[in-house]
């Protein structure tokens, strides 16, 4: 089997030729090594990052941006949106700090990645 | 009135690198923001993959720009938030600058000033549609600027006209709030965003991209009701019996950038046709002394780690800057360039690190840049493949090139001889 893709590693993106022989994969068209794992990650099980914003109960600012604080399954993407449209924060938490602790037990954290809550304006 | 030696207008990434690079330089640094926090567009670009240059992480805009913002109030840098610039002087030691801001209209002496006033997006009034003027028709940043910082959702159903990074990072967003993008149209025949983003925005949510293909026609009276589609041949005119109708709630518009030189202009700067940013020499000063200019406003970038790394070079350069006797030689391109910046070389800074940064005018697999000084081959360069939505960054020494008043360095690109596969 093989399937072409593109790299979204980084900017580059180059265009990956990734073959299955059986037990064996091999990646061709990557320029660096972050390619391979990411073209033989992507033909067996697809991780992604995500980000979003969570609902806060705060009137000056009514939402905050998150992600995760590690790649999940791609088909798992809708599922941890849903856990984090539920959320809504009342801490005036910080930068990094958790907002859902290993989101349906993925072994990744829904975290802040920003500090607006803590600003004095 | 305070006195400053650098002021850097605008608290977006270039402009916390500038402020940050003038302030190591022991400059006396002001950083001016018109919004209530530093930061700029990078506040509400919640997606990841900003700083992988950088810092080799891949950070979300909100997290890469803390890092400098963090830094900043860690240093002596005066920061004026929700201030306006709203005129400019200048005297025979530098600019007087009138501000507008909660103490109330104040105004500061500043040596120099960097401008980091970044970029506008191209709205509806400057792309040719006809029809109503419902509500419902959004730039790609507004639609980001209203879900992203305030939660508010624009769409149900959407079409996406402009295949530029926003646009295609837009599409995901609004698909995992839960609208439905119906299309990213582009009127070009190429895709003008990176292939990852087609691939991890589009691809991965099953959103088509239709090529060759715009927005013709609005419809609706309060709000936008459906949007008119039709192909356009090569030089871009629609094809009759194409046009279809596409129910829709909003249009995005991600349809370009221009750089905001509105201070610039006003101070006389000169802007670059092809950039629409200032015309500069290799320390990033504009052809008005002590102004220079970093950025977005200098010319568009499509990464923010060279948006920051020009911001410091800038920065660095308006914190040293001395009033003296300059000599230059000039820069030229020929038609295979989309742009090139700086568009002179001031010959009395130090030439064995010239930062330069261009965008080619097509797309050229196995592509040779080939420099010329007074017609003469300098150096060649070759790519695997130069496409006008990548910026390609070079850096020259040009210590021992020669180089005397008036001479001329041109850039061009080839294809490489004997390759016919193309």
């Amino acid at each position: 089997m093989v399937k072409e893709m593109t790299c979204i590693v980084c900017p580059n993106g180059c265009l990956l030729r990734v073959e299955q022989d059986g037990e064996e994969i091999t990646v061709t068209g990557n320029t660096c090594k972050r390619g391979e794992t990411f073209g033989k990650t992507e033909l067996t099980n697809p991780m992604r990052t995500i980000c979003s914003t969570v609902r806060t109960v705060f009137s000056d600012i009514e939402v905050v941006p998150v992600r995760v604080s590690a790649e999940i399954p791609k088909g798992m993407i809708f599922p941890v949106m849903e856990e984090i449209n539920k959320v809504r924060l009342s801490e005036r938490l910080g930068i990094g700090e958790k907002v859902i602790e290993n989101v349906l037990g993925l072994n990744a954290d829904v975290i802040l990645t920003s500090n607006i809550l803590k600003e004095e304006v | 009135m305070l006195k400053y030696d650098v002021t850097v207008i605008g608290g977006g990434p270039s402009g916390l690198s500038a402020a940050l690079s003038a302030d190591r330089a022991n400059a006396k640094t002001l950083l001016i923001e018109r919004e209530a926090s530093l930061g700029g567009i990078l506040k509400q670009c919640i997606h990841d993959g900003f700083g992988l240059l950088r810092f080799g992480e891949k950070l979300s805009g909100p997290e890469y720009v803390y890092r400098d913002i963090k830094a900043v109030y860690e240093t002596d840098i005066d920061v004026s938030l929700l201030t306006f610039v709203t005129k400019t002087e200048k005297t025979d030691d530098g600019f007087i600058l009138h501000l507008v801001n909660r103490d109330g209209v104040t105004s500061v002496f500043t040596k120099t000033i960097v401008l980091c006033t970044g970029c506008r997006e191209r709205t509806a009034k400057q792309v040719k549609i006809h029809g109503t003027r419902p509500a419902g028709v959004f730039t790609a940043g507004q639609a980001q600027n209203l879900v992203n910082l305030h939660g508010l959702m624009v769409t149900k159903k959407c079409v996406i006209l402009g295949s530029g990074d926003i646009g295609l990072i837009m599409a995901r967003r609004l698909t995992l709030e839960g609208a439905e993008v119906m299309g990213v149209y582009e009127i070009k025949s190429e895709p003008s965003g990176l292939s990852r983003n087609i691939a991890q925005c589009l691809n991965d949510f099953d959103i088509p991209l239709h090529l060759s293909t715009t927005v013709k026609r609005v419809y609706g009276h309060d709000r936008l009701e459906a949007v008119e589609v039709a192909k356009v041949d090569e030089k871009m005119n629609i094809i009759p019996g194409t046009e279809e109708i596409i129910p829709c709630d909003a249009l995005i518009l991600s349809v370009g950038l221009i750089p905001e030189n509105e201070i610039a202009e006003d101070l006389g700067v000169t802007l670059d046709r092809f950039t629409k940013g200032p015309h500069t020499d290799n320390s990033f000063m504009t052809d008005v002394e002590g102004i220079f200019a970093a950025g977005n406003c200098l010319h568009v970038n499509d990464l923010v780690d060279y948006v920051s790394e020009n911001g410091a070079l800038a920065g660095k350069a308006a914190a040293e800057y001395v009033k003296k006797e300059r000599k230059y030689a000039k820069i030229t391109i020929d038609r295979t360039l989309g742009y090139i910046v700086p568009q002179e070389i001031d010959l009395t800074t130090d030439l064995s690190k010239v930062e330069m940064y261009f965008r080619s005018f097509s797309t050229v697999k196995n592509a040779v840049l080939e420099i010329k000084i007074d017609g003469n081959p300098f150096m060649e360069k070759k790519y695997m493949v130069v496409r006008p939505p990548e910026m390609e960054k070079l850096v020259l020494d040009l210590s021992s090139a020669g180089l005397t008043e008036n001479s001329v360095i041109s850039f061009g690109i080839v294809k490489k001889e004997g390759d016919i596969n193309g």
